[in-house]
């Protein structure tokens, strides 16, 4: 190949010494600032490992002088997010949480922190959208078991559910009407027939109408004469199209028979006072969030009270 | 040709300097076109930003900025939204076809004079020439030891240089914010640290590029000219020396002299007009032509060339296109009396039609071809479609959004709520109220997130900010239905007397079409 290297006569520039039919290189030779960029880049590799962490050593790498490290970097930017976040968590933890739905810019940036935060902390149960599953309720849906104000909701998160080691927590036990002997398997078929015409699933019957007597002597101390449910004790509505534990009988029945009492954890003592806020302003803005009546009786020292009581009560009356 | 014995001698250089161009001062017809498109350019570059334009109390007075920080691109009336950024794609292509159109009918006159590399190169050479003098006078310092004078020379050259290039970056901010603040901003040392870096590496690259680098950006970096050499044909005007005029080159206007004064005298009639008459006597006799030329080889056209190329070796890449080559070569001819445009713009096809004595076609005609006007069609038929889709472009959108977890809610009452994120785009810069009204949905009701369902209707209004995106919450209840999905449509009206509106269809869902 070399043999084919001659001297162009146009140009005067020698040739590589390739040829493919007829067609020849030539060597130009580069430009001399480009063998400089060349030099500049290797001269740039070898600061920036100097600065920069890069030599891999046997248990880490060279830390570089700068002190950067990817952490770090996030760490400083956590902390500027935190400063720029300062004021609006300030003004979150000064609101009262039923002042909040009123300011409307406040609110929003509360309802987008609780969204970031509902994933982290409550979408185990109930679902990344909120809509629960069986046994866990729904949150976007207009049907309260405990309330659905934003005071209400934020009461709930803060003390959960059946903790009994909180004062402001929700208690309530439904008895296991058939485990623990209260009612016949026979006399539950009628109390769940009764339930299935409550909420119009059934068309009356015979035993629907057993089933009211034992309803009223057995379950209105709770769910309410019409049954319609009591928020004071957690207790559902039976009338209407939402079940937390599916409303066919085979549900029903099971329901009746061991009992149901969901448990929700206390987030007070886990999450700040402000995410708390702001997980209830997401769970109220889903959809079924209920407007906050002033005038409406403190619920917590009435449900302290209340909530205790029906157990007892509900096992004077079966018997 | 040298055979590979011959090749004794050290091994040719694989790295090559720059050999310096030290193009000479010109004045002519082209050098002065090329002093008003450095004046239009560059007036147009430095004075756009500090124009004002009003736009009412919600949108910036800055006639051209591109806000990137709201995502936001306004130039004088026009409005730009990021979703309208094929407006912006519809310009690029019309200057990629203005590029073919200009190059097939004029060959690389994007080079040679409105480049924005040939505008601030030729600005450079003319501030060297300032402080160093002309074309010998810069070689003979260039050639002196280092002294006083020539490091005042060099420092001041330069000095007067980055000046340039950080006046050249610092008009480029001005574009990204508003320029009397920003201006402020920049010499009280407020200014965020993007502004400065971007002048620092916008000053750098005019400086290393248009003072140091020059020719070798076209000639080594730039794609342009391989991409217009590919476009120009046989009909493109280019600058070309007119060998079969010029060759044989010969050295001093005394031998050439009497050459082409002979026939003159020989026909009185044409002694008016002794360049036309040569000319013509020339073409009609190209045997006298292969005698004597009228090139003299005073190689003033390689002098001015600011690229530093010899146009007589013909087209090349190294040819900007910039016609100081033809200013060069007219003065000399007009000297030695002889007919200018030895050097000027013509076509290959008249090229070899001249050079075997035919008479050339007018440029226009070389101009108006299938292809120039096929390009200009195009190039126009954009534009006009362009202005006609601005014109009637609405200044209303919505966009709905349903939202897919969940897709519905089972409601106590038995019926079924759907949730929806509605944004309404409102493109004018004032605020404006506006109703979203839903149809198709039967005995459906709708509520935003500040109502509730006790409230709801069929509408819900708004006033959307000016120049901004309304985001909504939108809840809508419906009875039951053995439906599992249906179609509602969002109509959203502006409620003030211009009027206009958008409308976008959603899904209803219901159990049994899946959760």
């Amino acid at each position: 190949m070399a043999d084919n290297k001659r001297v162009d006569e146009v140009t005067g520039t020698q040739t590589v010494g390739h040829e493919w039919d007829g067609i020849e290189e030539l060597d130009t030779p580069m430009p001399r600032w480009w063998l400089y960029t060349l030099y500049a880049t290797i001269v740039w590799a070898v600061v920036y490992t100097i600065l920069y962490p890069a030599w891999p050593l046997i248990n880490n790498a060279t830390a570089g002088v700068l002190d950067w490290s990817s952490r770090g970097q996030l760490a400083e930017e956590l902390a500027e997010e935190g400063v720029r976040r300062a004021p609006i968590q300030a003004a979150l933890s000064r609101i009262p949480i039923e002042r909040l739905p009123e300011n409307s810019p406040l609110m929003r940036q509360a309802v987008e922190g609780g969204r970031s935060a509902f994933r982290v902390h409550c979408v185990q149960c109930h679902g990344s959208g909120a809509a629960g599953t069986r046994g866990y309720p729904n949150l976007n849906d207009d049907d309260w078991l405990w309330g659905g104000n934003i005071q209400e909701i934020h009461r709930t998160i803060a003390f959960g559910i059946r903790q009994p080691d909180l004062e402001n927590t929700h208690l309530s036990i439904m008895p296991a009407f058939g485990r623990d002997g209260l009612m016949e398997p026979g006399q539950i078929e009628d109390v769940v027939s009764y339930v299935r015409t409550l909420s119009r699933q059934e068309a009356a019957s015979a035993s629907a109408r057993r089933g009211a007597a034992l309803f009223a002597a057995n379950c209105a101390s709770c769910h309410g004469p019409d049954g319609r449910g009591l928020r004071q004790f957690g207790a559902p509505n039976l009338t209407d199209a939402i079940w937390l534990y599916g409303g066919d009988r085979d549900s029903l029945r099971a329901t009746v028979t061991n009992s149901r009492y969901g448990v929700m954890p206390a987030w007070g003592g886990r999450l700040d006072p402000v995410t708390i806020k702001m997980l209830a302003a997401y769970v109220h803005s889903l959809g079924g969030g209920e407007a906050f009546v002033p005038q409406a009786p403190a619920p917590a020292p009435a449900n302290q009270t209340g909530a205790a009581a029906p157990t007892p009560e509900a096992e004077n009356v079966s018997p | 040709m040298s055979a590979p014995e011959e090749l004794t001698g050290p091994r040719q250089k694989l790295f090559e300097a720059r050999h310096k161009v030290f193009p000479r001062a010109i004045d002519g017809a082209f050098r002065r076109f090329k002093w008003a498109v450095m004046a239009v350019t560059l007036t147009i570059y430095y004075v756009t930003p500090w124009l004002r334009w009003d736009r009412g109390p919600y949108a910036p007075d800055q006639a051209v900025l591109v806000d990137l920080a709201n995502r936001r691109f306004f130039m004088f009336s026009i409005e730009i939204w990021p979703h309208e950024f094929y407006y912006v794609a519809g310009l690029l292509i019309m200057a990629g076809i203005g590029l073919f159109l200009v190059t097939s009918a004029v060959g690389r006159a994007w080079c040679g004079y409105a480049c924005p590399q040939t505008v601030w190169t030729d600005l450079f050479v003319h501030i060297e020439r300032f402080i160093e003098g002309d074309r010998n006078a810069q070689i003979r310092l260039q050639k002196a030891p280092w002294g006083p004078e020539k490091i005042a020379k060099r420092v001041s050259k330069h000095t007067l240089w980055l000046l340039i290039a950080v006046a050249t970056g610092g008009a480029w901010i001005f574009y990204f914010a508003d320029a009397p603040t920003l201006a402020r901003q920049l010499f009280s040392g407020d200014a965020p640290f993007t502004a400065y870096a971007t002048i620092g590496i916008l000053a750098g690259t005019t400086y290393v590029l248009g003072g140091l680098l020059r020719e070798q950006v076209c000639i080594y970096m730039c794609p342009w000219p391989r991409i217009q050499g590919a476009m120009l044909d046989e009909r493109s005007l280019l600058v070309t020396y007119k060998y079969w005029r010029g060759e044989p080159r010969t050295h001093g206007i005394k031998r050439a002299g009497p050459a082409v004064r002979r026939p003159e005298e020989a026909d009185p009639g044409a002694q008016a007009q002794p360049g036309i008459a040569s000319l013509i006597e020339l073409a009609a006799n190209p045997q006298r032509s292969a005698q004597i030329g009228d090139c003299i080889d005073c190689n003033a056209c390689v002098a001015v060339c600011p690229t530093g190329i010899d146009i007589r070796e013909g087209s090349q890449i190294g040819c900007i296109t910039c016609g100081l080559c033809i200013d060069a070569c007219d003065q000399v001819m007009e000297k030695i009396g002889r007919p200018p445009k030895l050097i000027g713009y013509t076509t290959v096809l008249d090229t070899k039609i001249a050079a075997e004595g035919g008479t050339p076609e007018s440029p226009i005609k070389r101009l108006l071809r299938p292809r120039t006007i096929i390009y200009f069609l195009v190039w126009s038929g954009i534009g006009l479609g362009m202005l006609f889709a601005l014109g009637q472009r609405s200044r209303i959108d919505v966009s709905v959004q349903h939202d897919r977890n969940p897709t519905w809610v089972q409601l106590s009452d038995g019926s079924v709520r759907n949730n929806y994120t509605v944004r309404i785009r409102n493109m004018q810069s004032r605020p404006r109220p506006m109703e979203i009204a839903i149809s198709g949905l039967e005995n459906a009701v709708m509520w935003d997130e500040g109502g509730s369902r006790e409230t709801a209707g069929r509408t819900v209004r708004l006033v959307v900010p000016a120049d901004q995106v309304a985001r909504r919450r939108i809840f809508i209840a419906a009875p039951p239905s053995t439906e599992p999905r249906s179609d509602v449509t969002f109509n959203v009206r502006a409620l003030d007397e211009e009027g206009g509106g958008a409308n976008d269809i959603g899904n209803f869902e219901r159990p049994g079409g899946g959760q």
